[in-house]
């Protein structure tokens, strides 16, 4: 079977030849089966969402190959990957469009990558079904379908946006870092929603995360990231047996490894 | 009096076509467009030249509209492909746009009083330009805002509000700001062909500050019209831009020397657009000293209670 993921020796270099030449990706290779469920960790500056980045298109990568399903996809800008990919951005205001309603935004959404031609934006049949999908969210939204985004707060702005971006079925589900700015209570709930909708839709799904609590108790699969490339990989049963202590050697035996100074936020 | 007044509306209906424009721009794509000034002449000057050699008045105004709709192109180029920031890709186009208008007309004015016009082709009525004007104004609502309703004005929408999600959406972000550029400057272009055809001229200079206009009529109408609907924003743009001339005529005809009339649209303008800050300013202040007169009403409780403060 083809690989949900592969992203093959990718290199990508910020400002190259200035004094601010940033060298983030280094021979990075990842590859994900269907349905794998990655929850990804790393110090700042691991390369963490740089890697969901190159995968998503925000920028060309210098070298290297990334492909979705069975589509090299390394030289497709931003917009034309956006069929194969559901994203969730750690800013819970970038997902959704504040001056717009509800039902605008879903519509976007479930039409991803599709062409926006003449057709009303907005059918009564597709309102219907949004009133179904937002009741399953939990958050009294289902009656608010005219109510402009930007009323709602951040966690519902997020949970929403996690509605958003698997709505329309996505092959590869970018979660980065999508609950570290909503307060504690809320992150539990939109991560609770994360599981259950990877799970009823069986999602192959990438989520970075800064809680290695978090990261042991989420997904089938952890990979854990050091200066441009994946320095530790486990899944199954041999994840689920991880503590944060175990965790937590690894992560400073790969740091003390590179030299790099970095903090990490403890689960 | 009745005279100056029905006069300022005709005048605000021809010009509402073209603030309807620069919302399209400026408030829907969030793109502040200095094309305007020039491509209200464009259409002014397509509109005049081909009136003069006897094309029909209808054809001649609509050949305005895809004049318009070239300089928007050109513009969105500017920004989009070239990466020149929104303001210059504006500014170079409207320069640009100067010496084109001339070579259009062939010289710097044509005059359009001996020819038929879309006024005088529907109706002999003293009213006519109220009266096509009107009809021309809501006809444009109602048609923005279906287009607006659409799928693909969906995404415009988007396009203008978060570039990052639309992105996400596969929303091709450039297409879309050029395509917004292009009716904005559309609309804009026709309202220049309406105008010129209802003064009697074109005239290169015509244009000058017309940017500022078209703003003015948006925050007049968002001031006067708050709404929250796309239909009810798109009509206060007409209400900003009827509302504008009526000041404009009321102003004038008090006393003011019409020299004075830009710097007065400036600092309209500039007041309106400052407004958000100027509430924030004086809510902030308020609550100042609200909490000021709380803290002390507090101490003097305490202080009635014989406790030491």
């Amino acid at each position: 079977m083809t690989p949900a993921l592969v992203v093959k020796n990718v290199e990508k270099t910020f400002n190259p030849g200035t004094i601010t030449e940033n060298h983030v990706l280094k021979g990075l290779n990842l590859v994900l089966e269907e349905g794998d469920y990655v929850t990804v960790i790393g110090g700042n500056g691991a390369g963490k969402s740089t890697m969901l980045n190159a995968i998503a298109g925000v920028f060309p990568v210098d070298e290297g190959e990334i492909h979705i399903g069975d589509k090299n996809v390394t030289n497709l800008p931003e917009h034309k990957r956006a069929v194969h990919l559901g994203r969730v951005f750690q800013d819970p205001m970038v997902g959704t469009a504040a001056a717009m309603t509800i039902a605008e935004n879903l519509a976007l959404a479930l039409h991803r990558g599709e062409k926006r031609g003449l057709s009303k934006a907005i059918s009564e049949k597709e309102k219907e079904f949004f009133r179904t999908q937002l009741k399953q969210l939990d958050l009294d939204l289902e009656n608010r379908l005219d109510d402009t985004i930007g009323l709602l707060s951040g966690g519902q702005r997020q949970a929403i946006t996690l509605l958003m971006a698997t709505i329309k079925k996505p092959d590869l589900l970018l979660l980065d870092e999508h609950t570290a700015a909503l307060d504690p209570k809320t992150a539990e709930k939109v991560l609770q929603l994360t599981d259950n909708i990877v799970k009823e839709n069986n999602l192959t799904t990438i989520m970075i995360t800064h809680n290695m609590r978090d990261a042991i108790k989420h997904g089938n699969r952890l990979i854990m990231m050091n200066d441009g490339h994946v320095v530790y990989d486990v899944k199954g049963e041999e994840k689920q047996k991880l503590t944060v202590e175990a965790l937590l050697e690894k992560f400073t035996h790969s740091y003390r490894q590179t030299a790099f100074s970095d903090r990490m936020i403890l689960g | 009096m009745l005279n100056i007044i029905t006069g300022a509306v005709s005048l605000g209906l021809l010009w509402s076509v073209m603030a309807l424009g620069v919302y399209l721009t400026f408030r829907v794509l969030d793109y502040a467009d200095m094309t305007v000034d020039g491509s209200i002449v464009t259409g002014a000057a397509i509109a005049a030249k081909l009136l003069v050699s006897g094309v029909n008045p209808v054809l001649a105004t609509m050949a305005a509209f895809f004049g318009g709709m070239a300089a928007g192109v050109v513009t969105g180029l500017l920004h989009t492909k070239l990466k020149i920031p929104a303001i210059l890709s504006g500014i170079l186009s409207q320069i640009g746009l100067y010496s084109i208008n001339i070579k259009i007309m062939g010289k710097p004015n044509t005059t359009l009083l001996k020819v038929e016009t879309i006024f005088s082709m529907f109706t002999q009525s003293k009213q006519a330009v109220l009266i096509c004007g009107g009809i021309t104004a809501v006809a444009f609502v109602v048609l923005l805002y279906m287009f607006l309703s659409t799928s693909m004005g969906s995404a415009l929408r988007a396009t203008g509000n978060n570039e990052k999600m639309a992105n996400a959406m596969g929303i091709n972000i450039d297409s879309m700001k050029i395509l917004g550029l292009a009716l904005g400057n559309g609309l804009v272009a026709f309202s220049g062909a309406l105008i010129a055809q209802s003064q009697g001229y074109a005239d290169m200079g015509m244009g000058q500050g017309s940017i500022v206009i078209g703003l003015a009529s948006v925050i007049i109408g968002e001031v006067l019209y708050h709404r929250t609907s796309m239909l009810g924003k798109l009509s206060a743009v007409l209400i900003g831009a009827v509302t504008y001339r009526i000041i404009i005529a009321l102003v004038i005809d008090m006393g003011m020397d019409p020299l004075d009339l830009k710097l007065f649209t400036a600092i309209t303008v500039t007041v309106a657009l400052s407004m958000p800050r100027i509430k924030n300013y004086l809510f902030a202040k308020l609550n100042t000293l609200k909490k000021h007169t709380n803290a002390n009403r507090s101490i003097k409780v305490l202080e009635k209670e014989g406790k030491r403060v």
